[in-house]
């Protein structure tokens, strides 16, 4: 296939992709390459369709906060990491869940609120868990989780292994003080982490423009000496290959480096529905970025029977998560309890 | 004078030692266990407390840090979950406040929002300061703030033995512990064991006996309460005095089996009554109350206000050995006009030599 043009915009020259043979060699792709980043986008996608679907039951006992249209930075990101590497995503945190392989039924269970969930129903949408696999808790409180990533980056180097960690955050937490002090910590130690921005330019329903001085996010993080890149069009596999630049260079002790994800909510803050019609945002602002849909790219890139098999897998797992999350039973009374401390 | 004291022999080590001590032992013992915090790797080497363990161990496991406490807080939780045992070290507890998201939070609800995945074994060690006119800014007993979080426990020794056994048994717990401290606890002495040993959190120790009232005395305030008791005994008044060491857990059985005893209960803390620990402490003896038996209740600590600079002022912020045996004195006989003790002899309180473990 033919290998996209990068337009990403490096503030710096791509150290990672520094030639074009380099470029082509992470984004060389085979078919099996293809239905797997396919696999993950689409299952995200209709997970949170059926999430949609069901809500208005109030069976789902948890606030969502859908991924619908950010799909794509999860995917790209994740796909570039080993099983043992580790993420920590946000309250917007199932397509990251997902993408690096949490437990669909776990997921389910915990927003339906029953004891087999992620966290035995304690959690929610917002605090999805797979230690497992290497997801570290989302948070509820925007920022959270950057300097726990970080602290998380700190122990691997301290075990001298090769792992990395991926802190998923908004654009909103760039804004709380723990992002510059996170990011400067880890630059100072040269920890393996890859920080992940998903600009989606909102803040709940505040734009970027009535939040921001200037735009320059990537310059800003530049000063630190971290390096940093942006990808303005939600390309999947402009992303993925690099992340898979950046964690070559994190497994080399390069430290931190940085992308700005531009992306694009296509539903509300919280809640399954569509809200155009509050005002604050238009729908044709949505329109380029619907026509770039990846998941729609990557199914053309796919032989039709080939995709519809995936298709009948993804909707066969998304049809028995929820039967497990329908029939698991709620926790008992003394569930309150337990956990409270580590152990009890 | 000496107290009585389990330990009456063998070594006497300074708070700050014993706390060095502690660290250095686990830190030989567990290579998870790592020390860090703003100027524990400099010349003052936190009051003492961390002097040692920079040549001993290293850069990579005894650091100072950026001024980023909200961020460093949350780089302890991280490294806690991916199974190391941070020790993050802070001079003052006024800066506890910088670290309140990550401590309560994140740090306090982790095992239980993820339905215990994850593990946060982390201990903040604060010390609260005093005199020298520390004033608003470097001198509040915060630890009320983190008895009301469900998921933490909250530790405030009073003296060189629990500093270390305290020290040792917050490291090696598996939830993040507040390790409070007090500047003026720093150079007093106790006999402390060179082995390595644990005080258990949630079990008060009773530090001397007495059948007229039971005095409860947190942190720096248990060594203002045994002087009061001093001042009491020479009028023939004998409290029972009480350190509850852990404030979470926190014994209850120890102190309310006291007050029913002698049917009157002080708590002095080293903070605010309003809604602190003395209030906690207080409530829960009455609460427990059974059959009419009414023990008379009293709260001291600081003046509800900010601490001032000036020592003039200081002394009236402060509960002190004379204010804390007037108070007493009041409950106890309570027909006889106020007392106040002779003030040499309040002074000379200031000499007795307190060692624990009590």
């Amino acid at each position: 296939m033919r290998v996209l043009a990068f337009r990403t915009r490096a503030t710096k020259a791509l150290p990672m992709a520094q030639t074009a043979a380099d470029a082509n060699a992470a984004c060389h792709l085979g078919a099996a390459d293809i239905e797997r980043i396919y696999r993950s986008l689409r299952l995200i996608r209709r997970v949170e369709e059926e999430i949609i679907r069901i809500y208005p039951t109030d069976r789902i006992k948890s606030p969502v906060h859908l991924s619908i249209g950010q799909e794509a930075v999860s995917v790209g990101i994740c796909d570039a990491l080993r099983p043992d590497d580790v993420i920590a995503p946000t309250y917007r945190g199932h397509a990251a869940y997902l993408a690096k392989g949490g437990s669909l039924s776990a997921m389910m269970a915990e927003l339906y609120g029953k004891s087999t969930g992620v966290a035995g129903g304690k959690g929610g949408s917002m605090h999805l868990v797979d230690m497992s696999r290497n997801v570290l808790g989302t948070s509820a409180v925007v920022g959270t989780t950057i300097p726990v990533a970080v602290g998380y980056a700190f122990a691997l180097k301290s075990m001298k292994t090769d792992r990395v960690v991926v802190a998923f955050f908004g654009d909103g937490a760039t804004e709380e003080g723990v992002f510059a002090e996170s990011i400067n910590f880890a630059a100072l130690r040269k920890l393996p982490v890859l920080f992940v921005c998903e600009n989606n330019f909102y803040a709940i329903h505040a734009p970027v423009s009535r939040r921001w001085a200037s735009d320059k996010l990537c310059e800003r993080v530049e000063t630190y000496d971290i390096p940093a890149y942006r990808c303005d069009d939600g390309d999947v596999l402009k992303l993925r290959s690099l992340a898979l630049g950046a964690v070559r260079r994190l497994r080399g002790g390069a430290g931190p480096i940085f992308i700005e994800c531009r992306t694009y909510r296509w539903r509300e803050h919280v809640g399954p529905n569509f809200d155009f019609e509050a005002g604050y945002r238009s729908s044709a602002e949505m329109e380029p970025w619907l026509k770039n849909d990846q998941v729609e790219r990557l199914a053309a890139l796919m032989a039709p029977e080939k995709q519809a098999k995936i298709d009948a897998g993804i909707e066969q797992d998304i049809t028995q998560a929820i039967r497990f999350a329908e029939s698991s039973p709620f926790p008992t009374a003394e569930a309150l309890y337990a956990n409270v401390f580590a152990g009890t | 004078m000496q107290m009585s004291s389990p330990a009456h022999e063998g070594r006497l080590l300074t708070y700050a030692d014993a706390l060095r001590e502690a660290v250095a032992q686990e830190m030989r013992l567990d290579s998870r266990v790592f020390l860090f915090g703003l100027d524990v790797d400099d010349h003052k080497a936190i009051q003492g407390s961390t002097r040692g363990l920079l040549e001993e161990f290293g850069a990579e496991r005894v650091f100072g840090t950026p001024l980023s406490e909200d961020a460093m807080t949350g780089v302890a939780v991280g490294a806690a979950i991916a199974g190391m045992r941070p020790i993050h070290v802070h001079i003052r507890m006024d800066f506890l406040l910088l670290c309140m998201n990550q401590l309560v939070n994140v740090a306090a609800k982790s095992s239980y929002m993820y339905g215990g995945q994850i593990r946060v074994p982390m201990v903040v060690r604060s010390m609260i300061g005093k005199s020298w006119g520390q004033g608003a800014q470097h001198s509040q007993g915060l630890h009320a703030m983190f008895m009301h979080v469900p998921g933490l426990k909250v530790v405030a020794p009073s003296n060189a033995y629990d500093a270390k056994g305290c020290m040792i048994a917050a490291i090696r717990d598996d939830n993040p512990v507040i390790f409070v401290e007090h500047r003026l606890l720093y150079y007093t002495d106790a006999f402390v064991p060179e082995q390595s040993y644990r005080v258990a959190f949630g079990k008060a120790r009773l530090c001397t006996q007495g059948d007229d009232i039971t005095i409860v005395g947190i942190s720096n305030m248990l060594m203002e309460c045994l002087r009061a008791r001093e001042l009491l005994a020479d009028i023939g008044i004998f409290a029972e005095v009480i350190d509850p060491i852990s404030l979470a857990p926190l014994d209850m059985a120890t102190i309310a089996n006291s007050a029913r005893r002698t049917g009157r209960l002080l708590v002095v803390d080293n903070a605010w009554t309003s809604c602190g620990a003395s209030a906690e402490i207080v409530a829960r003896v009455v609460e427990a109350g059974r059959n009419g038996a009414a023990v008379q209740v009293r709260r001291m600590g600081y003046a509800p206000t900010p601490c001032p600079t000036t020592p003039a002022l200081e002394h009236e912020f402060y509960p002190d050995p004379a204010k804390i045996a007037k108070v007493a004195h009041a409950m106890v006989r309570p027909e006889e006009p106020a007392w106040t003790p002779d003030p040499t002899q309040a002074k000379l309180a200031y000499y007795l030599k307190f060692r624990g473990p009590f």
